[in-house]
């Protein structure tokens, strides 16, 4: 498989499917694992990160989860294709920070993408459309048991899967849950709702993990706790919590369509008006207008669109994408133009 | 008076802050103070795991400690503070006095319930099912816990500690 493969295509998790696919886009769960002995990637020097990437590039590879794959190294990629795969939430920024020997092996489908050589030697993540913790852990657990049978897994009988960073150590599983809360956040409701979350030892984010602002209304919600529970234990907590929130969504939405259906009309199809009208548009106003569009859909406001097409058109308007499309470098001006367009001629069809 | 982050509307939130002993005032429009708590809230959970890696130990074990050096990778314990982040998996032996408070604080807990690599499993996985049981316990009725106080339902939060108390003591006895 080649990487512009993935322009023509649109990744497992943007399908639209799944439970309560109409607030949750995506479930995500990802393991840290290390080597013995070999020192963790961050700290390695170029000749211990090839040999890391030498024992587990050809176990990866010949996986059979992975058996039609697309096999990366980072370093050799240009800036827009390196873009394109964080823009695919495929890779982490971290991982597209130059420093030789860093791959990553990404399944034909891309449900499954696994990074070597981030700051730990393994990092496999599984993303799954919609409220699918369980579906994700049961793909990313069939290739970490398989690997742990041929690799010499870091691992202690007391702190479990040894990690870079002490925060991943135990498990090294880190499970997050993409929610669209529109509604909480137009009745200035998310405050309360984000308060508790911090309360639960539970952390949330912006679209794009780590570092990234909420935008368009997404959080990303996963767990901080790694050690002393298992990994059951902490996909059955999170998914109680991400079950509260779901429910607290819903109705809110409900309320606002017994109270302000008007003004939230209004809203969702001014939406509808600006996305297929504007001539020049950036990634943040198309973002948060493509919110209010994707609301507009899970209410039955706007017939004919889905969550699948917007949920794509999330991914191809980030400028990495826009660029490929294109065909060319482009500058900010010339992005926010091609959006419009890519935008316009999507919503006509 | 204008907002100082951006300096177009005017400021009708004020707000001081303190950080290391020195105050600093901002003046702010309600969009950017907005904006500004939200930051502050979406960080509260991390703020909150700084604050615990910050004093995570005595300063009375710290000249003692501050020269263990890995023998495996090189990393110094002052190399591990500075950048958060372990050198190697003997790392965890080299500094295990330090890191057991460490892991204590980030996780609550000191013990692995998970699943092993399966070359291990064979030795772990017996021996982990009790264990895991009776700490997984342990650790649920510790959040409850936590989710009373800030409940602000102590009644409630000390019937729980006692019960913890006794499952302690229940282990502690089989040992």
């Amino acid at each position: 498989m080649e990487l512009s493969d993935l322009l023509g295509q649109t990744s497992e998790w943007l399908k639209g499917t799944g439970d309560s696919s109409d607030i949750v886009v995506s479930s995500r769960i990802r393991l840290a694992r290390n080597l013995e002995k070999i020192p963790f990637s961050h700290w390695a020097n170029e000749k211990q990160k090839k040999q890391i990437l030498d024992i587990i590039k050809p176990v990866v590879i010949n996986h059979e989860l992975m058996k039609e794959h697309l096999f990366c190294i980072i370093d050799e990629l240009d800036e827009v294709d390196k873009n394109l795969l964080l823009e695919r939430h495929l890779v982490s920024k971290e991982h597209i920070q130059p420093g030789g020997s860093k791959a990553v092996v990404i399944k034909n489908n891309e449900t499954l993408s696994i990074m070597i050589n981030e700051e730990d030697h393994l990092r496999m993540q599984a993303i799954k459309s919609g409220f699918n913790l369980q579906g994700a852990w049961d793909i990313v657990k069939v290739i970490d048991e398989d690997l742990s049978g041929k690799l010499e897994y870091a691992f202690s009988n007391n702190w479990g899967y040894l990690t870079a960073c002490p925060t991943n150590t135990g498990t090294g599983m880190r499970a997050s849950v993409m929610l669209h809360l529109p509604s909480l956040v137009m009745t200035n409701q998310i405050n309360k709702v984000l308060q508790a979350i911090a309360k639960l030892s539970l952390a949330v984010r912006g679209f794009y993990g780590e570092g990234s602002d909420a935008t368009g209304n997404f959080f990303q919600v996963s767990n901080q706790i790694t050690l002393g529970y298992s990994e059951d234990e902490i996909i059955d907590s999170l998914s109680r919590v991400i079950k509260q929130i779901i429910s607290q969504e819903k109705q809110s939405r409900i309320n606002q369509l017994n109270n302000q259906r008007k003004m939230l009309e209004d809203k969702i199809w001014r939406a509808y008006g600006v996305l297929s009208n504007a001539k020049v548009i950036s990634s943040s106003e198309t973002i948060d207008l493509l919110s209010n569009l994707r609301l507009g859909s899970d209410l039955d406001i706007v017939n004919g669109i889905n969550s699948r097409f917007i949920n794509e058109l999330f991914i191809i308007i980030q400028p990495a994408h826009i660029q490929k499309v294109a065909g060319k470098k482009l500058n900010s001006a010339q992005r926010d133009e091609k959006r419009a367009e890519i935008i316009k001629d999507k919503l006509k069809k | 008076m204008l907002c100082d982050i951006c300096h177009k509307r005017e400021a009708t939130v004020h707000i001081t802050e303190i950080i290391n002993n020195k105050m600093t005032e901002l003046h702010l429009c309600e969009e950017c103070a907005k904006k500004k708590s939200f930051q502050m809230e979406q960080h509260f959970g991390l703020a909150d795991l700084l604050a615990g890696l910050s004093d995570f130990e005595t300063p009375i074990e710290e000249t003692k400690k501050s020269t263990l050096k890995c023998p495996n990778c090189g990393l110094t314990y002052e190399e591990f503070r500075k950048i958060g982040r372990l050198g190697c998996s003997k790392c965890y032996t080299t500094f295990e006095s330090n890191l057991k408070p460490l892991l204590k604080r980030i996780h609550r807990a000191t013990k692995h319930v998970g699943s092993a690599p399966v070359k291990e499993t064979g030795k772990v996985k017996k021996t982990q099912a009790k264990v895991k049981s009776e700490e997984s316990e342990i650790n649920k009725l510790k959040e409850a816990m936590q989710i009373a106080i800030d409940k602000e339902e102590f009644e409630k939060a000390a019937e729980i500690r006692d019960k913890i108390k006794e499952l302690k003591k229940n282990k502690s006895k089989e040992k």
